[in-house]
């Protein structure tokens, strides 16, 4: 038994409603309880900022796609390097780090989960390889179902508990998280070189639109109790007047989960853009947010962009091939058979471009002008948007107008035009930092009842301890001291033990990989299901029976069970 | 027994539908596999036990001895090199990087001496590539440049490309175009539907023909080029334009001729311009059943697919400086580790001399002309024979190797586990 006791700490625990109470935090075995003995080992966290342990809930960090980001840029890896030190092993990388440079930086800034935005099937062996190297960091992962040839042949033939059994066999099999689409039907389009232009558009040859993969899918999805939503990176990212898809998109979403909201939509920022050509574009974060406020049923993240270099990877290849197109980078392309697509090249954000300028302001004013924080959540698609080493500037901006004003000073002056970020005067509490960045996260993802996100006894005891004292802090005038204590942790704990103190991780890490495991019916199992086992025989280079990854991949994996109604 | 779904080992196709049977802990017989597949499962003759040479010649040792011997060479270096990687597991080669950063050594992998070019080219331009499952279902124009396939990839052709059926492909003799590129007219010219005769040291300027012709640009292309006359070359440019979906698969021949990365680079460009047109990959063949695991493994862990130096302290890169070839022919290193490869064999002759002043140790079940030079012989188990594990097909897709029989011969997981350890020990952390 291993006790410890976090003595002063000044919690916020938007789940439990507690706000800034100075408090004790007793630990039990990895577990938050209600007390312990009085020999317990003690932190004093000093009155500091103490929150849940940061979950984010959309990044790139494992993968094949990934890795590739590494392998095609020793430029980056120069660009942040550090030797072995103490329990620490060498990093390289800025903004595709190594696995234990992600693992390292996250944990210094207090984050304990992390959710890969997108894993295909069929090269999820891989992914988890890498969970096993990110050792500071619970790990789940989005399973990519956008091109999957079974699920579309489910999908045109109406049949929603196929469609579930397709996903139940898969995620189990491949030790998937949650349902992600990636610019629906667009990535088999990609196969031929082509995308769809809308959500109504056919999918060349499977004859279903992305509409009806998107509902169907949802329906499959609640139909499996999945923990999470379905996760969609809406058609048409990063193109002008791409807006009126989203708004369609949320549009055909009902609300069918009373504990979460039925659709995750991701990197929003690259998807509300209204002008139909680069030369006119401008925010439409305004419609966006009116919809989504309307909406209880939807979450978004934000995808904010922050000025700089950094790596565009995603499984929508067309988008990728269209970026190279504009930009003549380095451009790798990598499909994956019956399933999905990806693409990888390099990006700058300038101030000097009026474009970036306004992807920048769309995503602080989705944020802004969002309502209710649960259902605007930050991230920055690490890495496209920004590397995630980026998101204590973002906490400054979202709580600072003054802030803001003197960023939006430096930048194109088109701004004002195009934008309406320098007119809203909202300023995030310390409260709702804490929801954008853990809280909604967990709720998002349906892993509060799993102990993430919240410091209820019999929570998993994740915390971050930041050397930020809220009561001497104003966040809108000394935005600076916010900044910098949210990128170095005091401690960071995990399980109940301090992994990372004061910028240095301190053990080797143990993590768990969360993934869930649908019960269905015998007569519904695919795998018993000549039309489906014919894919393997005849369309995949792999066998079935040697596509399923292993236990001795996930050492600690933690498996969600759920019963499904079909 | 009757085992099924096994996975060969060899090379870099990875086919995964071997039918192996095992009797009394021997493999007795394979199915499905080419005669390379079969010679590598079947009667694979390897030491019993770690052997060292003792000034006479060799002799037996066990593996507490042979390993704590490992150890105090490595700890003894001042630029130890671990070198080879591409015929064992994953685990293993994570293992092996780690021990490197450990000692501050140098840490390299087969690349070096096969697609090290490819692999500066795309970190040049990039890579659009694809699982071979795409290129199986879809493609309707395959070329081979630099590579003959029948020789070393004997199945690449029948499982992913030239006679397979796929979705899109359903006849595959009729549906599909294949063109070969090479300097000499190999087997796999022999099935192809053109045949593309390049002179040697060509390959850069027939690319860049080739590219000016998909742009429009066709007049400035000369009556012929490096041999290859400008009808054939606006025939293959309209084939390839023309196609659903083309893949180009390329081997040592463009990679290793004169132009290197800048053939390759090249031929990527090609590529990028024709999915201007249509759809259009590239792939690089990759020879050693891991090889390009090493290349994962390295880059997930080092940040880079090769050639990782650690005696500053952070991973180091710049092949041609510390690259394992370079390393030895400046006789900078000082003792060397050499796993699952066989560098005496594949080496230039100034490396092996070099090799064969220092000290090295060879973890690696048979002997192979590196037994001559190495002081030291460790015999692990064979990934996909006696022992499980990850490797990465030459596509990326990553695929379990397994146990097939039972020998008791530790892995190499386990031997580089108990060596990283030994050395930490003695270093005192
Ligand atoms: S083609 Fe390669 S992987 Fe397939 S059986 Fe032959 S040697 Fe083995
Ligand atoms: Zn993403």
């Amino acid at each position: 038994m291993t006790e410890l006791l976090i003595r002063n700490a000044c919690v916020f625990d938007p789940l439990n409603g507690i706000r800034g109470d100075v408090m004790d935090i007793a630990i039990r075995d990895g577990r938050i309880v209600e007390s312990v003995q009085n020999n317990a080992d003690v932190i004093d966290a000093s009155g500091f900022l103490t929150l849940p342990g940061g979950i984010d809930s959309h990044s790139h960090v494992c993968g094949t796609k990934v890795n590739f980001g590494r392998y095609m840029s020793p430029e980056d890896m120069r660009a942040g390097r550090t030797a072995r030190r103490g329990k620490m092993h060498v990093t390289s990388g800025y903004y595709v780090p190594t696995t234990y440079g992600n693992s390292y930086r996250y944990s210094t800034m207090g984050y304990t989960t992390v959710l890969e935005g997108a894993m295909a099937p069929l090269e999820a062996r891989h992914t988890h390889e890498e969970f096993n190297a990110t050792p500071l960091q619970d790990m789940l992962a989005n399973t990519l179902f956008d091109g999957n040839w079974s699920i579309m042949e489910a999908v045109h033939a109406q049949d929603v508990k196929r469609a579930a059994a397709i996903v139940a066999w898969t995620l189990s099999s491949v030790r998937g998280f949650a349902i992600k689409l990636t610019n629906p039907g667009g990535t088999e389009a990609w196969g031929w070189g082509g995308d769809l232009t809308g959500i109504r558009d056919p999918v060349p040859n499977f004859n279903v639109t992305p509409a009806e993969i998107i509902t169907t899918m949802i329906e499959a999805n609640e139909l499996l109790h999945l923990p999470h939503s379905v996760h969609l990176h809406c058609n048409n990212l990063g193109k002008p007047g791409n807006y009126a898809t989203t708004l369609e998109t949320f549009g055909l979403v009902p609300d069918l989960n009373k504990n979460r909201q039925t659709l995750y939509a991701t990197h929003v920022q690259f998807h509300a853009y209204g002008g139909s050509t680069w030369r006119d574009i401008c925010s439409k974060a305004d419609e966006i947010t009116k919809s989504v406020n309307a909406k209880p049923q939807i979450v978004m993240d934000m995808g904010q962009i922050m000025f700089g270099r950094t790596m565009t990877m995603t499984a929508d290849g067309p988008m990728e091939f269209n970026l190279y197109c504009l930009h003549h980078n380095k451009w790798s392309n990598h499909d994956v058979e019956l399933e999905t697509g990806s693409g990888i090249i390099p990006v700058l954000y300038s101030k000097k471009s009026l474009v970036n300028c306004v992807m920048w302001a769309i995503g602080l004013e989705l944020a802004l002008l969002t309502k209710n924080p649960y259902q605007c959540l930050l991230a920055t698609d690490n890495p496209n948007g920004a590397p995630f080493v980026k998101y204590p500037e973002i906490i400054g901006l979202l709580m600072s107008k003054r802030y803001r004003d003197e960023e939006c000073a430096t930048l194109h002056d088109g701004i004002d035009q195009r934008t309406s970020i320098s007119s809203i005067d909202r300023e995030m509490d310390w409260n709702e930092i804490a929801i954008i960045t853990r809280a909604g996260q967990a709720r998002a993802l349906g892993i509060a009842a799993q102990g993430k996100g919240h410091l209820a006894p019999g929570a998993e005891a994740d915390l971050a301890i930041y050397p930020i004292r809220c009561d001497d802090v104003d966040p809108a005038t000394e935005y600076r001291k916010v900044v910098e204590g949210f990128q170095k942790t005091r401690f960071t704990i995990k399980r109940g033990r301090v992994v990372a103190r004061d910028g240095d991780v301190i053990v080797d890490g143990a993590n768990t990989t969360f993934w869930v495991n649908p019960t269905i019916p015998d007569e519904h199992n695919v795998a018993n299901d000549p039309e489906f086992v014919k894919k393997f025989e005849e369309y995949y280079t792999v066998r079935m029976s040697n596509y399923p990854v292993q236990d001795v991949y996930l050492p600690r994996g933690r498996c969600i069970k759920t019963e499904a109604d079909i | 027994m009757l085992i099924k779904d096994v996975v060969c080992p060899f090379c870099g196709c990875l086919c995964d539908d071997l039918d192996v049977e095992v009797e009394n802990g021997r493999i007795i017989r394979v199915d499905n596999a080419c005669t390379l597949g079969s010679k590598t499962m079947v009667g694979d003759d390897r030491l019993k036990a770690p052997i060292r040479r003792d000034g006479k010649g060799w002799i037996e040792t066990t593996y507490d001895a042979a390993i704590e011997e490992a150890a105090q060479i490595l700890l003894d270096a001042d630029r130890p090199l671990l070198y080879g990687w591409s015929r064992t597991h994953g685990e293993a080669q994570g293992i092996g990087v780690h021990l490197a950063e450990l000692i501050g050594g140098v840490v390299d992998n087969t690349s070096t001496v096969c697609h090290g070019p490819s692999i500066l080219a795309i970190q040049e331009v990039g890579h659009p590539g694809c699982t071979l499952g795409q290129v199986k279902n879809r493609a309707d124009l395959i070329i081979y440049w630099g590579c003959n396939p029948i020789d070393a990839h004997p199945r690449h052709m029948s499982r992913y490309t030239t006679y397979a059926t796929g979705f899109f492909v359903k006849d595959a003799h009729r549906d599909r175009k294949v063109i070969v590129v090479d300097t000499r007219r190999n087997e796999s010219a022999d099935v192809a539907t053109e045949f593309v005769q390049v002179e040697p040291g060509g390959d850069y300027a027939v690319l860049s023909a080739l590219r000016a012709i998909v742009r429009g640009r066709g007049d400035v292309v000369p009556p012929s080029v490096s041999g290859v006359s400008r009808e054939q070359l606006v025939r293959v440019a309209e084939m390839c334009k023309n196609a659903k979906f083309g893949a180009i698969f390329f081997g040592l021949g463009l990679t290793m001729t004169a132009g290197k990365n800048k053939n390759v680079r090249n031929a990527i460009e090609l590529t990028d311009e024709l999915n201007r047109h249509t759809k259009f990959i590239i792939s690089p063949m990759r020879g050693h059943g891991n090889v390009y695991g090493t290349n994962e493994v390295f880059t997930w862990i080092t940040g880079y697919p090769y050639a990782v130096d650690f005696s500053r302290g952070i991973a180091f890169y710049n092949p041609g400086e510390t690259t394992a070839i370079d390393i030895l022919r400046r006789g900078e290193c000082d003792a060397c580790l050499v796993v699952a490869s066989d560098p005496a064999a594949h080496f230039p002759k100034p490396c092996v001399e070099h090799l064969a002043r220092i000290p090295v140790v060879q973890i690696d079940p048979h002997p192979n002309a590196t037994t001559h030079i190495c002081r030291l012989q460790i015999p692990g188990s064979v990934a996909g024979i006696d022992a499980a594990g990850t490797a990465y097909r030459m596509d990326g897709v990553p695929i379990r190797l397994k146990a097939i029989i039972e020998t008791g011969v530790p892995n190499d997981t386990e031997i580089l586990q108990r060596l990283y350890n030994r050395v930490r020990e003695a270093k005192g952390e």
